[in-house]
């Protein structure tokens, strides 16, 4: 065991630090849930290519810097200490991209994965359906092969970034008379294709972030079936057990969130002392933080040196969703009277980002598979308890 | 940076998790409740066989000359079995404290040690009683500013019993006019050493306990049937394990990190303990309270198993320092003017 980091790990970060600091965008960009806001981040996701910082992970082919899961985290921490924009294309990148790079055909990588690198085709996801949300088994699109075309019909739902995006990838019926997870194959499709219609859906902030997606006999050349048919579930497993592990929700955003609260909180702490309980829950956000840093380079080092990760990647998704709403809830209540207010209230001073991200944290329970399913998961496969 | 352990520590704490799983049973702990002491020396004996009563004994003395990062992992499973036995104590608390008085107390002491043959008690101020007195050869009591040690004929005990029949509790009183082995600054920095190792050896216990408990009741939840089904294949009784081993999952690094800061004389240190103490008792309590309802009313039963790991982790989390200790000291360090928090700082 030894807790520092190496010569090449620290000009690794100082190298992200520089690059970042002369980059970065000094005024933040708007919301990627508006049009010009999209735009804006697209073009920063360019820049971060053109730098080669898009993806480090990814192999220097492919314009990433081969970089293992420390540098990745120490990226990570460098990213959002510095308020770097969020990264609009992370379904492509944190999701697909590896999937991609697992299952897919060399054509298909060196086809998709550049221009999903430079945010020129930003991705969108197609899992949920009106009837199939945590019993994603229950998928009813399908997708009817006829020459070297899939026909695909049916409704695909919260699709996050799909009212903007280029291409979304998603689970489709292939076989009629198939049921549950047999029968299904993961399909990408270009969302300019004729017969796709895409309904936005406000969300609590009133903006388009997710939509829905209507396919009416749209026609996919077969070259866009990532994996085998039939075989869809196995690759969308692949790409849930990215979404809930290390790559989207590194502990840096987490603790930068609580290292916010804990300031915060002294800023506030003649009003916010009037509550015990607040200075106790600013306290164990900070650990819970801590611990989730911890835990995490533990298990990256493990996997470097060739460890699997299993079903406690479930209790990842529990850790962060819920220590995320509750620094949320604590900041609420530091502002008292004012944590209603949107930013632009006269009255809001001081107010920050809080209500943005309190909105946002309502979702991490519930998105990427429930927090309920993730317990039965974890009872089930990591505990061994009976079905 | 690499927070593993290394395939030789993996496998120490394996043959260390044999011997006590086969050694340790429930069944040995009820009868220990039984004896005059509680310890049982035969089982001393064994330990000390093994080379564990001397693990961080300097090899100079004759000991195996490891360090708490090599111990954690050991101390997990003394918990795993609720080792009645002060094994934690004296490799955490007890030798580090008399290698770093050294001399000649140190160079009488520490091998008796090794052999198994020596068993020494560390009584803080803050922890009022002091744990295996009655069975000390040697005692190491903080007064005042000062560190005394005491043989048996110099101290007065008076036994406090606890809830938990394994934990054998003192408050030990040293005749008047006893020399100090330490004063001062030296005493001071032996005494909150000794503290930090000790809330270490519960935090790792804690883990243990906690892993026990959900074992446990996996293994009751899957035996026990109502309404025609294992109770344990009802969502509402597997999500309360389910959240045990959340927080479970996330109290390990941090002790492991805690040991490390210990083991390399780190400045985080004390802060590194607080913190896992904290989340490794918290995990500990949650595993009882959430065990003990799964357990139905067997759990509240002397005859089930569970209450032999469910008092212990109870105990653990209120001595060496309670909640309210630990938390005042990571208050102290978080909102300090100028404390670096945040992404990047936890190993700067």
């Amino acid at each position: 065991m030894d807790l520092h980091f190496t010569e090449s790990q620290i000009a690794f970060r100082e190298e992200v630090r520089g690059w970042l600091a002369a980059n970065v965008p000094a005024e933040p960009l708007q919301t990627f849930d508006t049009a010009e806001g999209f735009q804006q981040h697209r073009e920063w996701e360019a820049t971060l290519n053109k730098g080669r910082w898009g993806m480090v992970t990814w192999p220097e082919a492919l314009g990433g810097r081969g970089s293992d899961l420390i540098e990745w985290l120490i990226f990570e921490e460098e990213y959002y200490k510095a308020r770097a924009p969020l990264r609009v294309n992370q379904n492509g990148i944190f999701l697909l991209g590896p999937t991609l790079m697992e299952y897919g055909t060399d054509e298909q990588k060196a086809r998709i994965l550049p221009k999903m690198a430079n945010g020129e085709e930003v991705w969108a996801q197609g899992w949920s359906e009106p009837n199939a949300g945590s019993d994603m088994a229950a998928i009813r699109s399908t997708a009817r092969l006829e020459g070297d075309r899939y026909i695909i019909n049916g409704q695909k739902t919260w699709s996050t970034r799909a009212v903007w995006a280029d291409w979304c990838f998603g689970m489709f019926r292939t076989d009629p008379d198939s049921e549950r997870h047999r029968g299904l194959t993961f399909i990408l499709v270009p969302l300019n294709s004729p017969g796709v219609t895409v309904r936005p859906i406000p969300q609590l902030d009133g903006l388009p972030g997710f939509a829905e997606i209507f396919f009416d006999n749209v026609e996919v050349a077969v070259e866009n079936r990532l994996g085998d048919e039939g075989a869809g579930w196995s690759v969308a497993m692949a790409t849930a057990g990215f979404e809930r592990g290390l790559m989207l929700r590194s502990p840096a955003r987490f603790q930068e969130t609580a290292r916010r609260l804990v300031e915060l909180y002294t800023e506030n702490r003649e009003s916010a002392d009037e509550d015990p309980a607040v200075k106790d829950a600013v306290l164990r956000a900070y650990l819970d933080a801590e611990s989730y840093c911890l835990t995490t380079y533990q298990t990256a080092c493990r996997l470097n040196k060739g460890g699997k990760i299993g079903a406690e990647s479930s209790t990842n998704k529990i850790f962060w969703s819920e220590l995320d709403q509750a620094m949320h809830a604590t900041a609420m209540s530091i502002l008292g009277a004012r944590a209603e207010l949107l930013p632009h209230a006269p009255a809001a001073q001081g107010v920050g980002n809080w209500l943005d991200g309190w909105l946002f944290s309502q979702s991490g329970p519930i998105y990427a598979g429930t927090n309920e399913v993730q317990r039965n998961i974890i009872a089930e496969r990591m505990l061994g308890m009976p079905r | 940076m690499d927070f593993t352990f290394s395939e030789d520590q993996l496998l120490f704490q394996e043959s260390v998790r044999d011997f006590l799983l086969n050694e340790v049973t429930p069944e040995r702990i009820r009868a220990s409740w039984e004896t005059g002491s509680g310890r049982d020396p035969a089982l001393w004996s064994q330990l000390a066989g093994l080379g564990l009563t001397g693990i961080t004994v300097p090899e100079e003395y004759g000991g195996l000359g490891m360090t708490a990062v090599d111990f954690v992992l050991l101390a997990q499973e003394c918990g795993y079995v609720a080792l009645p036995e002060p094994l934690v104590h004296t490799a955490l608390v007890a030798v580090p404290m008399l290698r770093d008085i050294g001399g000649d107390l140190a160079a009488r002491w520490l091998p008796k040690i090794v052999a198994g043959e020596a068993i020494v008690a560390v009584g803080l101020a803050q922890n009022r009683l002091v744990e295996d007195a009655h069975v000390a050869d040697l005692l190491l009591l903080q007064q005042g500013d000062s560190l005394l040690a005491a043989t048996p004929d110099q101290v007065v005990l008076k036994y406090n019993q606890s809830i938990d029949p394994s934990r054998k509790l003192f408050t030990a009183k040293a005749a008047s006019g006893l020399a100090s082995v330490a004063d001062g600054a030296h005493a001071a920095t032996l005494v909150s050493s000794a503290l930090n190792r000790g809330a270490l050896g519960c935090a790792a216990q804690a883990l243990g306990l906690a892993q026990r408990m959900i074992d446990l009741s996996v293994q009751y939840t899957s035996e026990r049937r109502q309404f025609g089904k294992p109770i344990g294949s009802f969502q509402a009784v597997k999500h309360h394990m389910a959240n045990v081993a959340v927080r479970l999952e996330y109290a390990r690094a941090p002790t492991h990190r805690a040991a490390y800061a210990i083991a390399n004389g780190q400045d985080i240190a004390a802060h590194a303990v607080s913190h896992a103490k904290l989340v490794a008792c918290e995990a500990a309590s949650l595993a009882a309270k959430n065990s003990h309802q799964v357990h139905g009313a067997m759990g509240y039963t002397w005859e089930v198993d569970l209450h032999i790991f469910m008092k212990k982790a109870w105990a653990l989390a209120n001595t060496w320092g309670d909640a309210g200790f630990h938390k005042s000291r990571v208050a102290a360090r978080i909102f300090a003017q100028g404390a670096a928090l945040g992404a990047g700082a936890t190993f700067a």
